[in-house]
C-alpha cells in the first residue's frame, strides 16, 4: 500500500474539488465506512502482528492528514461561497422601503394641537361646544343684544331668528360659567362660521378661545401669558408683541394684540401692510356683564378671555399665502404638513 | 371713518409727525386703516382759464386752446371731451413734474409738437394730479377760482385722508371733533372748534314740532331759514373736505348738513319748507305705512320704525334718510333743518332691517352726544347764512321727560384698579386722566364718583373707566407678569380614547386629514344619506353650501373627487367634525363622527409591489385599527345602507351598540355623483368609538399551545362570524383562538358551497395536551358544524 502516494492523490483530489458536494465525496471515498482508508483500516487483521502496529500508525496518520486536508478545504470553499452569498444577496440599500406610506394631519389640527399643548401645561383643559348654536349663547351672554352694532361685523348664519352657526368659539365659555364655578381655565378649539367668503374670508375657519377665572386674575396676567405663548408658538424668544385697546362686547378693557411681522422683522412688507405688525389675537378681562349672565360674582373673581383665529396663526407659521387652500383638501397641499 | 389731516390739525396741532399722530391714535383703540396723500406729488401746476379754442387741423379729437394763467397766454394742444371757451382748469406748466404711470415715476411736461402744432403745457383731470383714481374728462375748477395761483395752495392739497377703522363702543370718535378732543388729551394740548357763534334769529319764521315717539326721541331742535338761494355754489374749501370724507357735493344746504355731521357728529336733515304740511311729528309708523326714500326706493314700514312726519304723510325714516318728496332741491327758497337725539336702540338695526346704512344711521346707532343738537343747528344756521343767504328763524327746541342732561356718577375704587389692572397708580394720576378725558373726578373715600362728559356716552361702568385710564396710561407701560398657575392635578382618564390618537391611527395607516365645509349640497346630501333631513340655512352663502351635513361622506367624497381630478389615483382621507341630524322632538342632534374614504391603489406606486386596488377588507382592517384602541367586541353585520353597494356594507356595533357603517358606494351612487373609480368609506360615531374597556390581565399559560387545521365545506350564504360562533359555543375553554387562514370556492367545491380553513388553537393551564384531549375537542366542533349548518370536512 502506498500511503504516501494515496495521500498525494487525495490531496490533488481535494485541491481540485470546487465545492463542497465534491469534497465530501472525496471524503466519503477516503473515509467513509466503504473508504479507502477504512479498508485498510478494516484490513489491519490480515497483517502479521508484529507489522501491524506500525502499519495502523501510519494509516491513522494518512487519515488525519487526509481529514485535516478536508476541514481545511471545506472552511475555505465555505468562506468563498459565504462571500459568493453575500455578494448574491447585495441590495440596493438607496430603493425606497416597501409598504404603505404614513399620511398626516390637516394644518388646522396641527395648528390647534400645538396651541392645546402649549396651554395644557398652565393647566387650562379643552372644551368644546355645539356649532349650532342659539342667540343666548352667541350673543346675548356676551354682551351684544339685539341690534347691536357689533352684531352687524359678525356675518352670521341663520336657521331662524333664535338659531344660527356659532360666529366665535366664545359661547363655549358662557356654556361652561353655566356649568362651572370658579377658578376655570379652558380652551375652546372649534369651527365658527360667518356668512362671508372673498379672498381674505372663507364662511368656516377655526378659532381657539381661552378662559381664565380666579380670585386673583389681571391685566397685566393677562398680558404675560399671552406674550409668552405667542413667542413659544413661533419659537422666537424675542418675538415682540404690543396690546392696542380695542373693543370687544364681552371683554374689558379689550385689546388687540399684534406681533412684529414674522415676514420681515417689522421692517414693513406687504403682509403686514407697511407697519410692521400683524394682528393676531383679540383678549380682554371678562366683561361684569358677563359675569352676570352666568351668575358669577364679579366682585369676588377676575376673569381674562382670549381668541385667536386658527387659519390665521397656521398661515404665519408656515408661509401659507392662501386661506383658501385649507379648505380644498388638495393632497399637494397636505402633504406638505405631513 | 376718513378725515382730512388739515381739517384734524385745523381742530388740534400737536407738534408731531403724521405717522406719530397716527401710530397714537392706532395704540389708543382708535386704529388707523391707511393715510394717503389727497393729491399726487406734483408741481408748477396753476389755476388757468381756457380763453377760446380751435379743432387741430389733422386730428378729430385734438383742439388747440388758447389758456391764461393770468400772466401769459400760451397755446395748448388738449384731447378732453370736456374742453371747452371759459373753462377753468388746471394747468401743468412747461417744466411741471406730474405722478408718472409707476410708483414714484415722475412724467416731466416740456414743450412739444402734436401732430404738427406746438403745445405748452397740460391741461390736468384729477386722475393726472392724483387725485382720483379714474377721471372722464378734465377737472373743471369753479368759475371764480383765482387764474394764477398755485393748484396745491387754492385746493390746499397737501394734505392726507386718514382713514380710521372705529370700535363700535366709539361713536363719539366719528366726527373731526371727537377725533380732536382724543388726541387732545392724549397730547395734553388744546382743542380749538372752528368758530360758530350763536346765530341771532333775524324772522319770526317758525313751524309747530311735536314729539309723541317721547322714549325714542327725548331732544328735537329744529330751525327755519327763509329767503335762501339754493343754487349758490357749496365752497371750494368746504367741497375739498367732504371730498376728502368721501363725500360728493350735492348742492349747498344738503353739503352743508353733511360738512356739520362730519364736523360735530351731529346728523342733520334738511327739508324743504314749502313741501311740509301743518307741523313735524316725530312718531313710529302705522302699520303698513309706506315711504319713499330719496333714493328712490318705496318701502314698507313696520310700527317700531321710527318716522319724521308732517300732518299729511311720512317725511324721512328718522336717523337713517330723508324721503323723496320733502328734500331740498335748486328751487328750495326755504328750508327746516332738523338737528335731533334719537335714541340708539331705536334705529340701531333699523337701516340694516330695511338695506340701508347712511352715515346718518351709523352715527346713531353708535349714539350721538345728546347735548350736541342746538349747538350743530347754529353751526348750520351760520353756514346757510353765510353761503346761501336768507332769514334765520328762532331754534325751535322740542325736549321730553325722557331727555337727560346730567350724566349719571360713576363709582371707581382705587383697589380696583390694582386688582384688575395689575398696576398701581397714583390718585393724582388717576385723576388727571381722568380729567384728561374732560370727566368731572370727586375724590371719595375708597376712590372717585366720576362723571363722564355728555359725549362719552359709551362709559357707563366702573369696567369703562378702568379701560379708559389704561387706555391713556399705555396697554405697554403695563408690566407682564402671570397668575399663579399651580394647580391641581387633573383627572385624565383612561375609559375613553382621545381624538388625537385615533387620528394618528389613521395617518399611520397613510390617511391624511381633511376638513370640508360643515354646510353641503343639498343635492350630494340627498344623495349620499337620503334618509336624514339636513337643517337648512336661512341665508346661505350658495346652494351649493346650504344644507347642514348630515354625514362626513359627501364632503369627504367631494375631496376625493377634487384629487381624482387632479391625477391622484390613490386617495385616502379622513375627517373628524360634527354632524348635524333632527333628534327627538324636533331637537338637533350634534354628533361628532369621524370617517374615511379611501380609493385606486392600496399602495403608493413602488417598485417591489404589484399595483392591487383597495377593496372592502383593506378599509375593513383600517376600521378595525381604529377600534381595537376600544378594547371592545365590535361586530360587523350585513346591512344596508342606501348609498352603499348591498353585497358590501356593513353596519358597524361597539358592545351592542350602533357605532356606524362601512362599505363600497352603491354604483349607482357612484353614477349619479360622477365618479368612475369605487370608493371605499366608513364613518363611526366618534363617542362609541372613543369608549375604551381598560386592559385586564388574564394569566399566562406555561404549557404548549396545540393547533389543529381544518376546511370544511359549507354553504355560501354561511358567514364567517357565525361559524366561528358557533365554534365558540361547542368547544370547551380549552379552545384559545381560532385562525381562519383560507376561503376557496371552485375546483372540487360544488357551486353553491365554499370552503373555509381554520386553525384551532388549543391550550390549557395545568397540563400539556394530549392527542386525546385534541381529538374530541375537534370532534366537538365538527359535530356542531355539521349539525347546524350542514358542514362537511374537505377531504
Amino acid at each position: 500500500m502506498d500511503l504516501p502516494k494515496l495521500i498525494a492523490d487525495v490531496q490533488a483530489e481535494i485541491a481540485a474539488a470546487d465545492n463542497l458536494e465534491t469534497l465530501d465525496l472525496i471524503r466519503v471515498r477516503c473515509l467513509g465506512k466503504n473508504g479507502d482508508l477504512t479498508a485498510l483500516l478494516k484490513a489491519l487483521g490480515g497483517l502479521p502482528a508484529d507489522e501491524r502496529k506500525a502499519a495502523g500508525q501510519d494509516i491513522n496518520n494518512a487519515k488525519q492528514a487526509v481529514q485535516q486536508l478536508l476541514e481545511v478545504r471545506k472552511s475555505s470553499l465555505e468562506e468563498a461561497q459565504l462571500q459568493a452569498r453575500l455578494v448574491n444577496e447585495c441590495v440596493d440599500v438607496t430603493l425606497p422601503g416597501r409598504g404603505q406610506r404614513n399620511g398626516g394631519l390637516h394644518p388646522v389640527t396641527r395648528t390647534m394641537e400645538r396651541i392645546e399643548s402649549l396651554f395644557s401645561q398652565l393647566g387650562f383643559t379643552v372644551e368644546e361646544g355645539p356649532e349650532i348654536e342659539d342667540d343666548f349663547h352667541n350673543f346675548e351672554a356676551l354682551n351684544i343684544p339685539e341690534h347691536h352694532p357689533a352684531r352687524a361685523m359678525h356675518d352670521t348664519f341663520y336657521f331662524d331668528a333664535q338659531t344660527l352657526l356659532r360666529t366665535h368659539t366664545s359661547p363655549v365659555q358662557v356654556r361652561h360659567m353655566e356649568l362651572e364655578q370658579p377658578p376655570l381655565r379652558i380652551i375652546a378649539p372649534g369651527r365658527v362660521y360667518r356668512c362671508d367668503s372673498d379672498l381674505t374670508h372663507t364662511p368656516m375657519f377655526h378659532q381657539v378661545e381661552g378662559l381664565l377665572v380666579d380670585e386673583n386674575v389681571c391685566f397685566a396676567d393677562l398680558m404675560g401669558t399671552l406674550s409668552d405663548f405667542l413667542k413659544l408658538f413661533f419659537e422666537n424668544e424675542n418675538l415682540q408683541t404690543r396690546f392696542r385697546p380695542s373693543y370687544f362686547p364681552f371683554t374689558e378693557p379689550s385689546s388687540e394684540v399684534d406681533i412684529q411681522c414674522v415676514m420681515c422683522e417689522g421692517e414693513g412688507c406687504r403682509v403686514c401692510g407697511q407697519t410692521g405688525w400683524l394682528e393676531v389675537l383679540g383678549c380682554g378681562m371678562v366683561h361684569p356683564k358677563v359675569f352676570e349672565s352666568v351668575n358669577i360674582d364679579n366682585e369676588k373673581f377676575t376673569g381674562y378671555a382670549f381668541g385667536m383665529g386658527v387659519e390665521r396663526l397656521a398661515m404665519l407659521r408656515y408661509g401659507v399665502n392662501d386661506l383658501r387652500l385649507f379648505f380644498e383638501n388638495d393632497l399637494k397641499f397636505l402633504q406638505q404638513f405631513a | 371713518m376718513k378725515i382730512s389731516e388739515q381739517w384734524l390739525r385745523a381742530w388740534v396741532n400737536p407738534a408731531i409727525s403724521t405717522a406719530e399722530m397716527c401710530d397714537q391714535l392706532t395704540m389708543a383703540g382708535l386704529e388707523i386703516d391707511s393715510v394717503e396723500p389727497v393729491a399726487g406729488a406734483f408741481n408748477n401746476v396753476v389755476v388757468a382759464r381756457v380763453v377760446s379754442l380751435e379743432k387741430h387741423p389733422d386730428a378729430d379729437k385734438l383742439n388747440v386752446c388758447q389758456v391764461t394763467d393770468g400772466k401769459e397766454t400760451l397755446q395748448i394742444v388738449c384731447g378732453a371731451s370736456n374742453v371747452r371757451a371759459g373753462l377753468v382748469i388746471p394747468l401743468a406748466k412747461i417744466g411741471a413734474e406730474l405722478p408718472g404711470a409707476g410708483e414714484n415715476e415722475i412724467f416731466k411736461i416740456k414743450p412739444a409738437k402734436l401732430r404738427g402744432v406746438e403745445s405748452s403745457g397740460m391741461l390736468c383731470s384729477e386722475k393726472e394730479l392724483g387725485l382720483a383714481e379714474q377721471a372722464d374728462g378734465l377737472m373743471e375748477l369753479s368759475e371764480d377760482a383765482p387764474i394764477g395761483a398755485d393748484i396745491r395752495e387754492y385746493l390746499g392739497l397737501d394734505d392726507n385722508c386718514i382713514e380710521i377703522d372705529l370700535t363700535p363702543n366709539r361713536g363719539d370718535c366719528l366726527s373731526i371733533a371727537g377725533v380732536a378732543r382724543e388726541l387732545g388729551a392724549l397730547n395734553q394740548c388744546q382743542v380749538t372748534a372752528e368758530a360758530c357763534a350763536p346765530v341771532a334769529a333775524s324772522s319770526d319764521a317758525s313751524f309747530p314740532v311735536e314729539i309723541l315717539a317721547t322714549e325714542a326721541c327725548s331732544h328735537y331742535v329744529g330751525r327755519v331759514v327763509t329767503g335762501i338761494n339754493c343754487a349758490a355754489k357749496t365752497p371750494v374749501w368746504m367741497l375739498e373736505r367732504l371730498r376728502r370724507s368721501g363725500i360728493r357735493g350735492l348742492g349747498p344746504v344738503v353739503d352743508i348738513t353733511n360738512y356739520v355731521m362730519l364736523e360735530l357728529g351731529q346728523p342733520m336733515h334738511a327739508f324743504d319748507l314749502a313741501t311740509l304740511t301743518g307741523g313735524i311729528q316725530v312718531r313710529f309708523a302705522k302699520k303698513n305705512e309706506k315711504i319713499t326714500l330719496l333714493d328712490g326706493k318705496c318701502i314698507e314700514l313696520d310700527e317700531e320704525t321710527l318716522l319724521i312726519a308732517d300732518h299729511a304723510k311720512a317725511l324721512a325714516l328718522a336717523g337713517v334718510m330723508g324721503g323723496e318728496g320733502s328734500g331740498v332741491s335748486d328751487a328750495t327758497t326755504s328750508i327746516f333743518l332738523e338737528s335731533a337725539f334719537f335714541k340708539p336702540e331705536n334705529i340701531a338695526g333699523k337701516a340694516r332691517g330695511y338695506g340701508l346704512h347712511t352715515d346718518s344711521s351709523h352715527r346713531f346707532e353708535r349714539g350721538v352726544d345728546p347735548q350736541l343738537q342746538v349747538r350743530a343747528i347754529e353751526r348750520a344756521t351760520e353756514l346757510v347764512l353765510a353761503i346761501c343767504g336768507g332769514e334765520a328763524g328762532a331754534v325751535i327746541e322740542k325736549t321730553t321727560e325722557a331727555y337727560s342732561t346730567a350724566g349719571q356718577a360713576i363709582h371707581l375704587r382705587q383697589a380696583r384698579i390694582e386688582r384688575l389692572l395689575g398696576i398701581k397708580m397714583q390718585a393724582d394720576e388717576v385723576e388727571a386722566i381722568l380729567n384728561r378725558l374732560e370727566m368731572k373726578v370727586k375724590a371719595v373715600d375708597d376712590g372717585w364718583q366720576v362723571t363722564p362728559p355728555s359725549f362719552r356716552f359709551d362709559i357707563a361702568i366702573e369696567a369703562d373707566l378702568l379701560e379708559e385710564l389704561v387706555r391713556i396710561y399705555g396697554y405697554n407701560n403695563i408690566p407682564r407678569t402671570q397668575p399663579d398657575y399651580q394647580g391641581q392635578m387633573k383627572a385624565q382618564t383612561e375609559y375613553e380614547v382621545s381624538t388625537s390618537v385615533l387620528r394618528s391611527t389613521l395617518v399611520d395607516r397613510g390617511y391624511f386629514e381633511a376638513i370640508t365645509y360643515s354646510f353641503i349640497d343639498p343635492k350630494s346630501q340627498k344623495i349620499l344619506d337620503p334618509e336624514s333631513e339636513a337643517v337648512k340655512l336661512a341665508n346661505p352663502i350658495s346652494s351649493e353650501m346650504s344644507v347642514m351635513r348630515t354625514s362626513l361622506w359627501p364632503g369627504l367624497i367631494q375631496a376625493v373627487r377634487h384629487n381624482l381630478n387632479r391625477q391622484h389615483n390613490r386617495v385616502r382621507l379622513f375627517e373628524t367634525g360634527l354632524c348635524f341630524r333632527p333628534g327627538k322632538d324636533k331637537a338637533l342632534d350634534q354628533v361628532n363622527m369621524i370617517a374615511g374614504a379611501i380609493c385606486g391603489d392600496l399602495l403608493p406606486e413602488q417598485w417591489s409591489v404589484s399595483p392591487q386596488k383597495v377593496d372592502f377588507f383593506d378599509l375593513k382592517a383600517d376600521v378595525e385599527a381604529l377600534l381595537a384602541h376600544t378594547g371592545e367586541v365590535c361586530i360587523f353585520a350585513a346591512a344596508t345602507h342606501p348609498a352603499l353597494h348591498p353585497g358590501q356594507s356593513a353596519s358597524i356595533s361597539i358592545d351592542g351598540e350602533f357605532a356606524g357603517w362601512i362599505g363600497a358606494l352603491h354604483p349607482e351612487v357612484m353614477k349619479q355623483l360622477d365618479l368612475d373609480k369605487t370608493i371605499y368609506v366608513f364613518e363611526l360615531r366618534l363617542d362609541i368609538v372613543k369608549s375604551a374597556v381598560l386592559p385586564a390581565f388574564s394569566s399566562l399559560s406555561r404549557f404548549p399551545e396545540v393547533r389543529r387545521d381544518l376546511a370544511v365545506v359549507i354553504d355560501k350564504s354561511v358567514t364567517v362570524q357565525s361559524i366561528l360562533v358557533c365554534i365558540g359555543e361547542a368547544a370547551s375553554d380549552l379552545l384559545r383562538n381560532i385562525q381562519v387562514f383560507d376561503i376557496y370556492t371552485g375546483k372540487g367545491i360544488d357551486s353553491g358551497r365554499k370552503s373555509v380553513a381554520l386553525g384551532l388553537i388549543l391550550q390549557d393551564f395545568s397540563r400539556t395536551l394530549t392527542d386525546q384531549d385534541v381529538e374530541t375537542e375537534v370532534e366537538k366542533v365538527v359535530s356542531s358544524l355539521k349539525q347546524k349548518f350542514a358542514a362537511t370536512l374537505r377531504e
